[in-house]
């Protein structure tokens, strides 16, 4: 009864003998079914355009206007700020208020710090005590008064203890614990050259060397003093469509005694409010604004407002800050598209019987799904490659244009977004086309892959959960590969939020979300094969 | 070619009952066909599922500490599971009608049932149904998670939060409002998928229309357009329903918001009905 097999496969017949050879036999059977199907062609072209679509809609659409009431109205680019880059060619925040004496050639600044008071305004007359991480008090060398010029400062920090931080990006840590009255903290500075050494101390004469930082080009003439500053408070309200940042300037205020600067010829203290925020923004808000510093005696209160910090990316930093991560927020539209294109060009295989033929076609099942990754994956990435592309190219101009800061980044970050985004996509056209063979229906396919990798990136982007929440959904799904959109690197001295639909930060970086979006597939496609050559087609 | 096989008397009269009959019968065989393959129970069950464990997630990891003010909104905090139980909700609303492409069976039943706008009201009205009776499910679960948890994490009537419960005006409106939200984006989801008949395609598109213009939302920073979003697109409009604080900041009234969603519910399926009786099946 039993009916033997057509052909039974000689020992040397090698699978695919004819024409097209061996694997590359199948991929080339494989890539003939998908562009055979308009459907699936016309999918993966839609996937690209909305991408573009959304992405230089969205970036075109943020026009900013600004003007005083009455008179001329200028938008766009007329209403940016003058915004100070740093010498990495980073854009950065650089407003404190500053207590200074020029140093000429190398000497030290030394000062002990007795309390950091840091407030928000509540309403035009009264301040309230807040706990902003990164309020900061301390002393500074510093090139020149000049936004964005070189430093090195030892400070004393709201609840991140002592920091060694120069040029804004660099940032050491010292003694840790808050500062106050019966626990002060004395910090110094030594200039040698181009090289600064930081040191604290809790009493004065036991010191410790925080760290050494290498400034270049300083020159001979250097301002040296006593700083405070406090960067926004950020509160988050969530709620569907994404949750409204509600920013408000904070200012610092630090004590100082026991000052000395050696290594100059002794001169006069200087107040001067760097950047346009003076003691809780007052300044900004037209009038002359307070002395930014009292002296009584030895001892000097420094009050300011601002950051002396690299510019992070998404709300709260007091600038209309855009990426260009920022006009890649379509790629999640591409995401459905291609993840729905991906499930079914597998699992259409089953609603036809085509399965059969093609194993009958093709024994070895192993490079059935290995080709139908191959041709799905690649495609998609050409597919995310011209969409991230196009829509940087079109959309970035546009973002400037329209009065928004951009973050710049190296050339070679840029190459690193837009390949990695084109990589996500594949990746997830390959985990898709995994979910179909596993499911072996389309709907289910469709529905399990878009709830794996699209749904928590729109969870997280339209703030349904609590941060905390969101955060866990885009580190351990497969949607944490959209963290290859992220172009700004997260820096540990600012405070910055999840936000991923403005082309902000994902709490994974880049290369770690991309890991987890890799071991999803790779799980996947071990599934998908055991259950392939486990189950009869 | 063919005469009528039965010459009707009195024509109206004839008609009239007939369309009753015809609704009726296709109602029954909608049930029939509803009940006897287990998807749809599933679906159902995952709606209310999800739903509740959501807003059990988001609930459980609120907290509003002593010494701080809290901008909460704890009725439509209560109700986040919403949000993500409408794409259940959608897919439920997709294969109800895609299914019967997908298997040829649309043939059967428009060869049963020739009156398709029957054929579509009687799906219609048993989605609705169902939806209703499962979102009321989901939904009490979502008012019962808020009632019970989040006054221990210091949402207290002392502190001026008002109770999550029936008895509160505003959250008994948005409570039944969700209800009816759920309701409406299935038939919104029917709607799009007689219209667009591929299952997988149906779902993209409903997912689309449901999650598409939030993102779109957030990523928008012209004022002009996020004004224009939050009226009159399907989910943000709609989910307006479940706002019971600020209500003067918002872009829409809760109720204008659902009459929106309303409104693209009606379109979807009216196309869908002209989609239907104009094209072959």
């Amino acid at each position: 009864m039993t009916t033997p097999a057509i052909s039974v496969p000689r020992p040397e017949a090698r699978i695919g003998d004819g024409p097209l050879n061996g694997f590359g036999g199948v991929l080339g059977a494989e890539w003939t079914k998908f562009r055979s199907v308009r459907g699936w062609v016309i999918g993966m072209i839609l996937a690209a355009l909305l991408t573009i679509f959304l992405g230089v809609f969205t970036a075109a659409s943020g026009q900013s206007s600004c003007g005083f009431p009455g008179g001329p109205q200028e938008t766009g680019k007329a209403c940016l700020p003058y915004v100070p880059h740093g010498p990495g060619g980073e854009v950065v925040a650089d407003s404190f208020s500053f207590v200074h004496q020029p140093l000429t050639g190398n000497g030290s600044i030394t000062a002990r710090i007795t309390k950091l008071a840091v407030e928000q305004r509540t309403s035009p007359t009264s301040l309230a005590p807040v706990l902003v991480p990164w309020a900061k008090a301390g002393i500074i060398i510093k090139q020149s008064t000049r936004q964005g010029s070189a430093y090195a400062a030892v400070m004393v920090t709201g609840s991140n203890g002592v920091r060694l931080q120069y040029d804004y990006t660099g940032d050491i840590a010292g003694l840790p614990g808050s500062v106050s009255a019966a626990h002060p903290r004395w910090i110094r500075l030594t200039r040698s050259g181009g090289t600064i050494t930081g040191y604290d101390s809790a009493d004065g004469t036991h010191w410790t060397e925080v760290g050494t930082v290498h400034l270049a080009g300083l020159s001979s003439t250097v301002q040296a003093g006593m700083f405070a500053t406090s960067p926004n408070y950020t509160v988050t309200q969530n709620s569907f469509g994404g949750g409204t940042s509600n920013s408000e300037s904070t200012q610092a205020t630090g004590v100082f005694d026991h000052v000395s600067l050696t290594g100059s010829s002794p001169g006069t203290w200087t107040g001067t409010t760097i950047g346009n925020q003076g003691p809780a923004g007052l300044r900004a808000r037209g009038g002359p604004g307070p002395a930014p510093y009292t002296r009584a005696g030895g001892t000097f209160t420094v009050t300011g407002s601002g950051d002396i910090a690299p510019v992070a990316a998404g709300a709260g930093q007091g600038l209309p800050t855009v990426t260009i991560g920022q006009s890649l927020v379509g790629a999640f539209v591409g995401l459905i598209a291609i993840v729905t294109v991906a499930a079914m060009f597998f699992s259409t295989e089953y609603r036809r019987g085509l399965i059969r033929t093609t194993l009958a076609a093709t024994p070895r099942r192993g490079a059935v799904l290995a080709a139908k990754a191959v041709v799905i994956g690649a495609v998609a990435f050409v597919a995310g490659l011209v969409a991230a592309v196009v829509s940087i190219v079109l959309g970035v101009p546009r973002e400037e244009n329209s009065g928004q800061v951009l973050l710049t980044v190296p050339v070679l970050t840029e190459v690193r977004v837009i390949l990695g985004t084109a990589a996500m996509l594949a990746l997830a056209a390959v985990l898709a086309a995994a979910l179909g063979a596993i499911m072996r229906r389309s709907a289910a396919a469709i529905t399990i892959a878009v709830l794996l990798v699209v749904m928590p990136f729109l969870l997280s982007a339209l703030h349904v959960f609590p941060t905390a929440v969101g955060d866990w959904l885009l580190r351990l799904t497969p949607a944490a590969g959209l963290a290859m959109e992220q172009s700004i690197p997260r820096y540990f001295q600012v405070t910055t939020i999840t936000s991923p639909a403005a082309g902000g930060y994902y709490p994974l970086s880049p290369y770690a979300g991309f890991a987890v979006l890799c071991l999803w597939t790779a799980a996947a496609l071990a599934l998908a094969l055991a259950m392939l050559r486990r189950r009869d087609a | 070619m063919s005469a009528a096989v039965q010459a009707p008397p009195t024509a109206a009269l004839q008609t009239a009952a007939a369309r009753g009959a015809s609704l009726r019968y296709a109602l029954h065989a909608e049930w029939t066909k509803l009940r006897t393959v287990s998807g749809p129970a599933w679906l159902l069950l995952g709606v209310v599922a999800l739903t509740v464990a959501v807003s059990v997630a988001a609930v459980g990891a609120t907290y509003c500490p002593q010494d701080l003010g809290c901008p909460v909104d704890t009725t439509k905090l209560s109700l986040t599971g919403v949000q993500v139980g409408q794409a259940v909700v959608a897919i439920l609303a997709v294969l109800a009608i895609s299914n019967e492409y997908g298997s040829g069976m649309i043939r059967t039943t428009l060869t049963a049932m020739p009156r398709r706008q029957a054929v579509l009201a009687a799906k219609a009205i048993l989605l609705a149904t169902l939806v209703l009776a499962v979102g009321a499910v989901a939904v009490f679960g979502c008012v019962l998670a808020g009632h019970l948890i989040l006054p221990g994490h210091g949402f207290t009537a002392t502190r001026g939060f008002h109770p999550v419960w029936l008895s509160y005006g505003p959250a008994l409106r948005a409570a039944c409002g969700s209800v009816l939200y759920l309701g409406l984006i299935a038939l919104m989801c029917l709607g799009v998928a007689v219209i667009v008949r591929d299952s997988a395609v149906s779902i993209g598109v409903a997912l689309a229309l449901l999650y598409l213009f939030p993102i779109v939302l957030a990523s928008v920073s012209n004022t002009h357009w996020q004004h224009r979003l939050e009226r009159w697109t399907p989910t943000i409009a709609g989910l307006t329903i479940q706002d019971t604080a600020g209500l003067r900041g918002l872009a829409i009234s809760p109720w204008g918001g659902l009459g929106v969603l309303g409104i693209w519910a009606a379109a979807a399926l009216v196309l869908g009905a002209l989609a239907l009786r104009l094209r072959d099946a």
